[in-house]
């Protein structure tokens, strides 16, 4: 097969799959959300929210206006052929959807303050590699809204507070949020690591579906934790008081260094996108977040 | 909850009756405005230049719109409010002056604003974030865009809506701010948190 033409035709379904129609957990989440919630004007927000989502799959259009910047993760066979035309196939890719979705630009130089207008630049898209053994190549697109990412921080806490200087950096970074990240919120925390691993982990752990247990047992726990304290603080959707702050706190973990305990705390809003498939060897594709969506 | 179905132009009589967490719809006009037409509207009044349309009774919305152009016709594919805390800026004035009657954006307002729309007549209704589809099929018509030299999002465009929400009033003209009350009780929230779990910084 010619791999560059089929990762492009892939990853551009991908994106357009991604930023129109809104994964299965993430909707159900949203909706037990409305059900759950008690105050009216939180239950009128989530109500828009569920009626837009709607909309977006009828009309075949963008579920937001901010179609955000395009982040890949690569999961790549080492027996993959073709490795190395990967990268320029996911870029056609995006361009191609840019144009023809459409999404909106935005990749902007940081210097010259310019929008290349397609959706690429400088390490945009950002490709996230990982080499397994095999020949699949699995692509995840996550298509990352501005106002959720803008929130999104790492620092590194004194050693000695431990599980709970874990808590309240969490908990102070969902409160500091408030309603910027378009509430309810999927948050995800990177420990341990270097700083630059720790926010990797964070915002890849925005990627696991809502509703599964963590197969770490201690992780679940402190999962469910964060999850509870957060809903219990008030802030609702939108920021206009409520329940549903977050609809899912997802954690994962690095070793650290003694001296060092990097935390990241990464947000995405309610419009949280992603879409993935597999590429078997001989050219098949397997969808595996939208089946039966074209 | 009550839910009220204004048309504009609105007046201030019918502002003054809305309370904080009443939902509202408009039918009529809004045009949308970013920092820069912020900005642009009050250099104008201060070099005595009239304004594109007159605001007074209208609906401004923070917002910059995905639009497309089919034939000599503008449409609007998608139009989410933006972040509202950066107008705060200049808010006030915009009320004093313009006579707006309802700010629509998301995020909520600051205490300048809060207190102009106080003392001027006016609410600011959150439109729900990234629901830009909702917000799009409820524009029947572009109108108009003015100052498009600034660029699509930020120029001034003049919509036609109707039954557009629904929107929260989160601030009303009575002083009431549903996202400074929300904070402090976040506030106490937090605080019960740490105690239960132990943290006493
Ligand atoms: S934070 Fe998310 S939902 Fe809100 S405007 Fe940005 S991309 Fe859309």
């Amino acid at each position: 097969m010619d791999i560059e033409k089929r990762v492009e035709d892939v990853a551009f379904n991908l994106i357009r799959q991604a930023v129109i129609y809104l994964p299965e957990d993430v909707k159900a989440s949203l909706k037990r959300a409305y059900e759950e919630e008690t105050s009216e004007a939180a239950k009128t927000q989530l109500k828009a929210i569920l009626e837009n989502i709607e909309l977006a799959e009828k009309y075949k259009a963008p579920v937001c206006q901010d179609t955000g910047t395009i982040l890949f993760y690569v999961t790549a066979g080492a027996e993959v052929r073709g490795l190395d035309k990967i990268e320029v196939a996911l870029i056609n890719a995006t361009r191609r959807a840019t144009k023809e979705v459409p999404l909106r630009p935005n990749a902007v130089d940081p210097f010259t303050q310019k929008n290349s207008g397609d959706n690429t630049g400088r390490f945009v898209p950002y490709i996230n590699w990982e080499i397994v053994p095999g020949n699949t190549l699995e692509i995840t697109v996550m298509p990352k809204g501005g106002g959720s990412e803008n929130m999104c921080i790492a620092k590194t806490i004194p050693p000695g507070e431990g599980i709970n200087g874990i808590k309240k950096f969490v908990i102070e970074s969902i409160v500091e949020a408030g309603a910027q990240p378009c509430p309810p919120t999927i948050v995800g925390v990177g420990l341990g690591g270097g700083v630059d691993v720790a926010i990797k982990l964070a915002k890849k752990a925005l990627l696991r579906p809502l509703n599964t247990p963590n197969p770490d047992p201690e992780l679940n726990k402190l999962e469910k934790e964060l999850y509870e304290m957060a809903n219990k603080l008030g802030i609702g959707p939108m920021g206009l008081g409520g329940r549903a702050t977050v609809l899912g706190v997802h954690v994962d973990y690095a070793f650290r260094h003694p001296a060092s305990f990097p935390v990241a705390v990464a947000f995405n809003c309610w419009a949280a996108r992603k879409a993935s498939a597999k590429i078997y060897e001989d050219g098949s594709v397997e969808y595996l977040t939208h089946k039966g969506v074209e | 909850m009550p839910v009220y179905y204004l048309k504009t132009p609105i007046s201030e009589e019918d502002v003054r009756k809305l309370v904080v967490n009443d939902t509202i719809y408009i039918t009529g006009t809004i045009i949308t405005a970013r920092d820069q037409a912020h900005r642009r509207a009050l250099e104008n009044l201060k070099e005595g230049k009239s304004l594109p349309i007159n605001f007074e009774g209208l609906a401004i919305f923070h917002c910059g719109p995905v639009v497309k152009k089919e034939g000599d016709k503008w449409v609007v594919v998608a139009a989410g409010p933006t972040t509202s805390t950066r107008m705060d800026l200049f808010e006030d004035e915009f009320i004093k002056n313009f006579k707006v009657r309802v700010v629509i954006g998301k995020g909520g307002m600051g205490k300048r604003t809060t207190e102009a729309m106080a003392k001027y007549g006016a609410v600011y209704a959150a439109f729900t974030g990234g629901a830009a589809v909702l917000a799009a099929k409820a524009i029947k018509d572009v109108k108009g865009v003015e100052w498009l030299d600034l660029g699509v999002p930020e120029a001034l465009w003049i919509f036609e809506v109707e039954n557009f929400g629904p929107l929260t009033v989160a601030i009303d003209s009575h002083g009431n701010n549903i996202y400074m009350d929300v904070s402090k009780k976040v506030e106490e929230n937090k605080r019960k948190i740490y105690e239960e779990i132990g943290v006493t910084r």
